[in-house]
């Protein structure tokens, strides 16, 4: 079997867990707990050996074959407008895909321990494995039209799982934002996609990218943007941002598949994939990385000041994708897909430590009734810690690699404004993580303590859904092994995951950028500068110290003697704006989606149902009333009608003899 | 002198056209149903006094022919309408026309 057969085969790695999702959608209650889980994790399992064996597959061909259409069939096809629905295995997808069913076999065997006795057991693991199966759809689609297909199904999945305990409001509420906030990107995604069809006649990634060239500026510019509102939606950034904290209602396992570790770096993918519309254009890439460099800013200084555990993750998975379009939007796009892996690594470690927490914790989710856990959950600390100084960007942690990466190509670039504000989100970075890791793992214990209101918080963070209950005190404990096992794996893979891709050219270390560059042909190189990064490096490692340091000497004792939060003291009012993200939210739903809002009720309302219903209404409420006007004359007495009879004949006769001459 | 007044078909004409009006006179106004029916009788018996006044008069057999064919259909007629009112009336003890309104819309 030689390697384009193996290649042919591309669209069995979507369908595995696909089939998952089909069984345990009919037969997912007789299957049960735990084995619908087993199943489902045995099908990401298998998922992943295809990823790798398609992987070695496309190795084996020379760099500029490695960009092979798998067999499939055709989708749509209506006049001009074609679209197949085919597998396009090159260095790009099929190094998503690895991740994606890598972490997400991992993701899928923690799921086990963590959803156990749920009643609805099997309908996650469903979910999880019609997620699987969307997401590489995603990845793999050979057009625009295809990803988009997979697109939605994400989002589908997403909404599925983010409401999963829908009998809570708040998760029911959350799971409609993420949502509706994700249809305001899909629309930019769609009107790009009319755009290039209108403009090149083809959505295939390979027509469309190699005729990209010749559109307008304005034309490829528009694309460009509007692709790039598709990303913000997805990968929740500021503004589209508002939906990924609330997101966090979703079960553990859900926000690191879905809200950390993939679906929220569809985005980048997107934008990578699609990368010749950014490189053409002049200004969409300054626009990408602005977005990303604010964003990465903004979500670090929010994450200082959140209470729940994995409202902090939430941000900071909100200011990684950041980094990430940062550098895409400089041109970085292997960088990009770098710190996406390396994220995907220690941000889904981060987030099964959290729930790791949570579980142990009986559900209590505020890090201000934690502390001193490393004593009861010492792996889950272990683990967790390895997670944090990856995200830190301490050396020699993978984080530090990626991070690192996009912060020097974007200097070597010459946008050292970038570099700043990239530069002082990862010291925000290094001191939230710091905070919440001695918040959980260090300190005293906390978990029976009344929660003080801080004197400068202006409002309250919401309370967690499950506080705990002081009758019955929780007793923190190791998790199972099942639990602990991805746990291990992925802090392994988080602290030596960046053999990938060491920024040493010259020694052929840079396998990734070496293995992406077919896919980002075109793309503007960025040269290395060893000595550069060396002194950009040491200032980020000094400063990610600095910023640990100040907050071990804030949090040492974990909150301070009145149970306040050392920060929030000092920020006094800022705290609460920080608390508030910035009132994003409040400021979109009161001059967004307010306005918008009462324009659909006048929609609604004054058009639909006055004017368009009320038309149609009216027509048939006059018929009836005409009806029931005319339903008088049946009088059913037989004198009448003969009467009526009488008269119509006299009537005639009375006309025939007016007209007639005999 | 009386006796040579002759009989014109204007006389069978009006004769025709008077017991008309009052079959359907008679029909209007009473609520009997067997009298009714016997106006129904009137009226096409006045129609067929009228057919053979006028072939008669224009020398045509066609017209004596129709009135074979009235007779018929009237007889039928006859047979199933006295047929609704015997049910009638053994339903409800009574024929008066006004008082069966069940179809009343």
């Amino acid at each position: 079997m030689t390697a384009e057969h193996l290649l042919d085969l591309a669209w069995v790695i979507p369908v595995i867990p696909a089939v998952g999702a089909v069984v345990l959608l009919l037969f997912g209650k007789r299957i049960g707990e735990p084995r619908a889980g087993w199943l489902a994790t045995t099908l990401m399992a298998l998922a992943f050996v295809a990823s790798v064996i398609l992987f070695f597959a496309l190795r084996s061909l020379p760099a500029d074959q490695r960009s092979h259409v798998s067999d499939g069939f055709t989708w749509i096809q209506a006049g001009g407008f074609r679209v197949d629905f085919r597998m396009l295995a090159d260095p790009l997808s099929s190094t998503m895909i690895l991740f994606v069913t890598g972490v997400g076999a991992l993701i899928h065997l923690y799921a086990i321990g963590y959803m156990h006795g749920d009643p609805r057991f099997s309908r996650f693991f469903a979910y999880l494995n019609l997620f699987a199966a969307s997401m590489l759809v995603l990845v793999l689609g050979s057009s625009f039209l295809v990803t988009f297909m997979g697109w939605e199904g994400v989002g589908l999945c997403s909404y599925l799982l983010v409401s999963f305990w829908f009998e809570r409001n708040s998760a029911a509420v959350a799971g409609k934002k993420a949502f509706v906030t994700n249809r305001v990107g899909d629309f930019g995604f769609m009107i790009a996609m009319f755009l290039i069809f209108s403009k090149l006649g083809s959505l295939d990634y390979s027509v469309a990218n190699a005729a990209a060239g010749q559109l307008s500026q304005s034309t490829v510019t528009a694309i460009a943007l509007l692709l790039f509102l598709g990303a913000i939606g997805k990968s929740a950034q500021v503004p589209l941002h508002v939906w990924l904290p609330d997101a966090m209602e979703g079960p553990t396992p859900v926000s690191a598949l879905i809200h950390a570790a993939t679906m929220v770096t569809a985005g980048v993918f997107l934008v990578v994939r699609a990368h010749v519309f950014f490189d053409f254009s002049n200004h969409a890439g300054t626009v990408v990385a602005w977005v990303g460099a604010g964003t990465a800013l903004f979500a670090a200084t929010v994450a200082i000041v959140q209470n729940d555990i994995k409202r902090v993750l939430a941000y900071s998975t909100i200011s990684q994708l950041g980094y990430m379009f940062l550098a895409a939007g400089v041109g970085a796009y292997s960088a990009a897909i770098f710190h996406m892996i390396m994220h995907a690594f220690f941000k889904a470690l981060l987030f099964l430590g959290a729930g790791s927490v949570i579980h142990g914790m009986r559900d209590e989710q505020d890090m201000r009734r934690m502390g001193a856990l490393r004593k009861f959950m010492p792996v889950t600390a272990i683990t967790f810690i390895v997670g944090w100084l990856a995200i830190a960007g301490i050396i020699p942690f993978s984080g530090f690699w990626s991070k690192d990466s996009i912060l020097a190509q974007a200097w070597i670039h010459g946008d050292y404004g970038l570099w700043a504000v990239g530069t002082v989100a990862a010291i925000a970075t290094a001191f939230y993580m710091t905070r919440q890791v001695w918040l959980v793992f260090y300190g005293g214990e906390r978990w029976n303590a009344p929660i003080t209101p801080q004197p400068g918080a202006v409002a309250e963070t919401p309370e967690p859904v499950h506080a705990a209950v002081s009758d019955d005190a929780p007793q923190p404990h190791e998790s199972p092994w099942i639990m602990t096992l991805p746990l291990v794996i992925l802090a392994v893979l988080a602290t030596f995951g960046e053999v990938i891709n060491l920024p040493f050219d010259t020694l052929k270390l840079d396998f990734l950028d070496r293995w992406l560059e077919p896919v980002l042909r075109g793309a503007p190189v960025i040269p290395e500068e060893l000595g550069t990064e060396f002194i950009l490096a040491t200032i980020a490692v000094a400063l990610a110290v600095a910023a640990i340091v100040l907050a071990h000497a804030w949090y040492r004792n974990g909150l301070d003697a009145e149970g306040h939060d050392p920060t929030v003291e000092r920020l006094g009012g800022f705290a609460g704006v920080l608390e508030n993200a910035y009132f994003l939210d409040v400021g979109l739903a009161r001059f967004v989606s307010g306005p918008a809002t009462a324009f659909a009720r006048f929609l609604s309302e004054g058009i639909d149902r006055d004017t368009i219903d009320g038309a149609v209404n009216g027509i048939g409420t006059g018929f009836r009333r005409l009806g029931g006007g005319l339903r008088r004359v049946q009088t059913g007495l037989v004198r009448n009608y003969a009467l009526a009879i009488f008269v119509g004949a006299v009537i005639m006769l009375a006309f025939i003899s007016t007209r007639v001459t005999l | 002198m009386i006796g040579a007044a002759t009989v014109t078909p204007t006389y069978y004409l009006t004769l025709a056209a008077a017991l008309f009006t009052i079959g359907a006179v008679g029909l209007l106004v009473r609520r009997n149903t067997l009298v009714m029916f016997m106006c129904i009788e009137l009226m096409l018996n006045a129609a067929n006094l009228t057919f053979v006044s006028f072939a008669k008069a224009l020398d045509d057999i066609s017209g004596q022919v129709i009135v074979f064919f009235t007779l018929v259909v009237a007889a039928a007629e006859v047979a199933v309408g006295l047929a609704i009112i015997v049910a009638i009336f053994r339903r409800r003890q009574d024929v008066t026309a006004d008082d069966v309104n069940a179809l009343e819309g």
